[in-house]
């Protein structure tokens, strides 16, 4: 039994004359204590699925199942979850200390449980210190963790996060990335996390799930989602850089679109594919060549000590057949 | 669909009081006043008459209702104009980095803090004829005010009513223009400044245009004063020195304890919804007339 | 900046005006007070000098008694209280349903509760006589307080602020399983607390100032008048006790002042909040 199941759901908003479908017909089931992301550009509706299972939104059809029950008429508050939003939503007035209870105390939880509870999940979090400050008062990776503790002081089974990252600075979502994944490790709750940012999804889930346009685009293992895309919309928006993605016709005899991963293109004097250099990159561990064939933009990921071409040399590339991707033009569907 | 009728017995619940408060002590009395408008009362109040909507003319026409509509948007005269520049005037004065301005600012202020019953009655004591503090130090220049004094001269009696008025809102008055004042970016007048502009000159391209909005709303607040002006005539004058009655505004018509149509309630409920209408009118007048010069500037 | 500075005689200048006109607007006020605190309540001794000196206490002290002072004062202290804590209870309320739930017509039932704030009391007085008439509520407490328990300006206001609140505060509340009645009081009101204060100072200041309503519905019964329809009494035929009115006054006015003294900033405030940008 899943410990969360969306069962064919949608969500309509309509708006004027037109039907916006923010989430169209996506079934998915997340099993216990994964560490399932929700990944896609904005828009792409993986907001509006975190909100109907936390139940802020009501599907316009559909069912969605919390263990081996159903919670589309339940109220949030009783699907035994806890959410933490991008903005954190504290209460600004109260101190950390009674933000953190404050869950408990709707429940009536005595005074001095409460107030050892609070503890216990402020100490997951290091903010044994700063219980008796007020929000205002702390940095935004502080305000986070409080955001954080208030939601596992509930012992939810399923904890939801909306982007949880991107008000942080670079360098504290680095180090705030290994902190959730060692959360995850040590609490006993499944997460479900929203982001449109696929290095948080490659290197943070156990399972990603891609949307795009409403629509569940591939769900598997980071490994799987990189190297097996399912649609050519999967294989661009995995992987930095991205796929090269040629047209049909321009990769030998295909009639179909052709995707090459960037390490996986090379330079092989007298292969298929013919193209003028554009521009050379030197990374330090790593070189990438920009080149033009016909149009189409490539990018190649090369060895620094290898031979390396000047702008306006004419090369050409080849990979290995078992490094193509085939993606039928129309639908972007994986041929195999 | 099922969330949203979730929240309708909370809503009920939530605005009940506020509802039927206003539904009895709002609603319910202006719709009975236009409805009461309608009666035709004996000089008793007990016998009425439904006379149909003709009766709002009827009294509009009446000798009360028009000497008393003339009474208003005389003191309407009086005060709006006069409470404007004065408020206004003290307002630029004091909006300057002086040492100790908001001692000033605050003796400014002060009579904000007056009650129309105190403002009046502080007002009845100086005018006073023969013993009033007036008439101790200006009967020389202005023996009208010994007698028979300011309030029991039906020539002056409005007009002592008047600065009572004018006195008591310019507290008002002169924090709301200090307020618009000092929202004018200062960096406009630099530039004016720059340009050669001088003090006028600044003043009536820079910072009039700026706070003519400001200055629309103080005036409609003002004028809607003026001709709610009740409390003041009850405890200056009871509406005028008679028989002349001076002083008898629309509403000490409709309310005071010497008016001439206190019983009458039909006739009372008809002038009180002309006050409203004419109110109204006034007000709308009023942003659509000055409201194009506020967005044109000139 | 050189267009703000004012320097040498034009500084003079303009402290002069400025001084002269301040004692302009404060001798109305300078001229009753010095009444009040100068010799005894009979006193018809004129012309008076315009000096503090001799200064007693008896005139106000007489005047608190004739007028029954202590009696109006509790009694406008009563009624202003109670019509302040009714105000901003009741706008809570009704700004919270506007502001946090959803029900069918919302719109269209704030558009009419907006369209009641056009409605001057003028008009609505002389019914509302007749209905306390009806109720019994005349020469009572009830009369005073009940019929301005409810305002439309409340509401407006406290509905403006909880619609600043962050939404997702309430969602996060939701999750917590944080009902509404606890939302209401633990996070929304406390929150908006700068503009409650205000709305209850305004309200308290409008309700202890008023004198419209409670001179009509308190008639002739001096337990129930407050201090605004009371003080006439000390105008009264015999010329010769004038000083009575002035202490009054200073009674009467006093704890205004000094309310607004203290809350200067807040009065401020709130009066400009909607005027300034028109």
């Amino acid at each position: 039994m899943a410990q969360v199941r969306l069962d064919h759901i949608s969500k309509t908003f309509a708006s004027g004359d037109e039907a916006v479908h923010a989430v169209d017909d996506v079934t998915l089931e997340i099993e216990h204590h994964e560490f399932m992301i929700l990944l896609g550009p904005s828009g792409c509706g993986k907001s509006t699925l975190l909100r109907m299972v936390a139940g802020l939104e009501d599907p316009t059809a559909g069912d969605v199942y919390i263990g081996d029950r159903r919670v589309n008429d339940v109220a949030p508050k009783e699907r035994d979850i806890a959410m933490v939003f991008q903005s954190y939503a504290l209460y600004p007035h109260k101190t950390v200390a009674a933000n953190i209870e404050f869950p408990l105390k709707v429940r009536g939880v005595s005074k001095s449980e409460r107030a050892a509870e609070a503890v216990r999940a402020a100490e997951v979090l290091g903010l044994e210190h700063h219980l008796k400050r007020k929000p205002g008062q702390l940095s935004g990776g502080q305000r986070q963790r409080v955001a954080l503790a208030r939601a596992i002081v509930r012992n939810p089974a399923v904890f939801l996060m909306d982007e949880p990252l991107s008000n942080l600075d670079a360098k504290l979502r680095g180090d705030t990335r290994a902190e959730l994944v060692d959360l995850h490790r040590r609490i006993d709750s499944t997460f479900i996390y929203v982001t449109h940012d696929q290095v948080e999804a490659m290197t943070m889930g156990s399972r990603v799930a891609v949307l795009n346009e409403g629509k569940l685009q591939q769900v598997g293992t980071p490994q799987e989602v990189y190297d097996r895309p399912a649609t050519a919309f999967v294989a661009q928006f995995i992987g930095t850089p991205p796929m090269n993605l040629l047209p049909a016709g321009m990769w030998g005899s295909e009639t179909v679109q052709v995707g090459i991963r960037p390490e996986h293109l090379r330079l092989v004097p007298g292969g298929p594919l013919h193209a003028v250099v554009r521009q050379v990159e030197h990374l330090g561990h790593e070189v990438l060549l920009f080149a033009d064939a016909n149009g189409t933009r490539l990018v190649s990921r090369l060895d620094p000590t290898s031979f390396l071409p000047e702008v306006g040399d004419p090369v050409a590339f080849d990979a290995e057949p078992g490094r193509l991707h085939r993606f039928d033009p129309e639908s972007g569907e994986r041929i195999e | 669909m099922k969330r949203r009728l979730r929240d309708v017995p909370w809503a009920v619940v939530m605005l009940l009081p506020s509802v039927v408060l206003i539904a009895v002590w709002t609603v319910y009395p202006l719709v009975k006043a236009v409805q009461n408008g309608h009666l035709r009362c004996d000089v008793t109040g007990t016998k009425c008459v439904d006379a149909g909507w003709g009766r709002y003319w009827d009294v509009f026409i009446s000798a009360e209702f028009q000497h008393s509509l003339g009474v208003s948007l005389k003191l309407m005269a009086l005060t709006v104009p006069a409470g404007l520049v004065l408020g206004v005037g003290l307002a630029v004065l004091a909006d300057k980095h002086l040492r100790g301005i908001g001692v000033f600012r605050t003796i400014f202020s002060s009579t904000v803090a007056t009650s129309v019953a105190v403002a009046s009655l502080v007002w009845f004591v100086l005018l006073q004829p023969q013993i009033g503090v007036f008439a101790d130090l200006f009967s020389g220049w202005f023996p009208v005010l010994k007698n028979p004094g300011l309030l029991n001269d039906p020539g002056t009696a409005l007009l002592a009513v008047a600065f009572s008025s004018i006195w008591a809102n310019l507290g008002f008055t002169f924090i709301i223009v200090t307020a618009a004042l000092q929202s004018v970016p200062r960096d406009l007048y630099e530039s004016a400044y720059v340009d050669g502009a001088g003090n006028v000159r600044r003043f009536t391209n820079v910072t009039l245009p700026m706070i003519a909005p400001t200055l629309l709303f103080v005036t409609v607040v003002l004028t809607t004063r003026a001709l709610q002006t009740y409390g003041e005539i009850a405890l200056l004058t009871s509406g005028g020195p008679n028989p002349e009655k001076s002083t008898t505004t629309i509403p000490y018509l409709i309310y005071g304890r010497n008016s001439i149509i206190s019983g009458d309630l039909g006739t009372k409920s008809a002038a009180a919804v002309l006050l409203f209408v004419l109110s109204l009118a006034l007000a709308l007048v009023q942003f659509r007339g000055l409201d194009k010069r506020v967005h044109y500037g000139r | 900046m050189a267009a703000d500075t004012v320097r040498g005689a034009r500084k003079f200048g303009r402290y002069t005006l400025l001084v002269v006109l301040a004692i302009i607007v404060l001798f109305p006020i300078y001229a009753v007070v010095l009444q009040a605190l100068k010799t005894g309540p009979d006193s018809l001794d004129h012309p008076r000098s315009l000096l503090p000196v001799d200064l007693t206490l008896s005139t106000i002290k007489a005047a608190w008694t004739q007028g029954n002072l202590g009696r109006l004062l509790m009694n406008s202290l009563f009624v202003s209280v109670m019509v302040t804590l009714g105000v901003v209870l009741t706008s809570l309320l009704a700004a919270y349903a506007f502001a946090f739930l959803q029900f069918p017509l919302k719109g269209p039932i704030f558009v009419l509760f907006l369209a009641t704030m056009l409605v001057p009391a003028e008009v609505t007085v002389v019914i509302n006589e007749r209905t306390a008439d009806a109720l019994g509520w005349v020469n009572s407490y009830q009369g005073l307080i009940v019929p301005s328990l409810a305002s439309t300006f409340g509401i407006f206001l406290v509905r403006q602020v909880f619609l600043q609140l962050p939404g997702e505060l309430r969602e996060a509340a939701a999750l917590d399983g944080v009902g509404h009645v606890r939302f209401l009081w633990e996070v929304a009101a406390p929150l908006s607390r700068p503009t409650l204060g205000a709305l209850g100072l305004f309200t308290f200041l409008g309700t202890w100032n008023a004198y419209l309503w409670p001179s009509q519905v308190i008639r002739g019964d001096r337990a129930h008048e407050t201090v605004q329809v009371g003080l006439e009494r000390l105008k009264n035929n015999d010329i010769s006790k004038i000083n009575l009115v002035t202490g009054g006054l200073v009674v009467a006015a006093l704890p205004i002042f000094i309310m607004l003294v203290l809350f200067q900033r807040q009065l401020v405030r709130g009066l400009t909040a909607g005027a300034v940008k028109g």
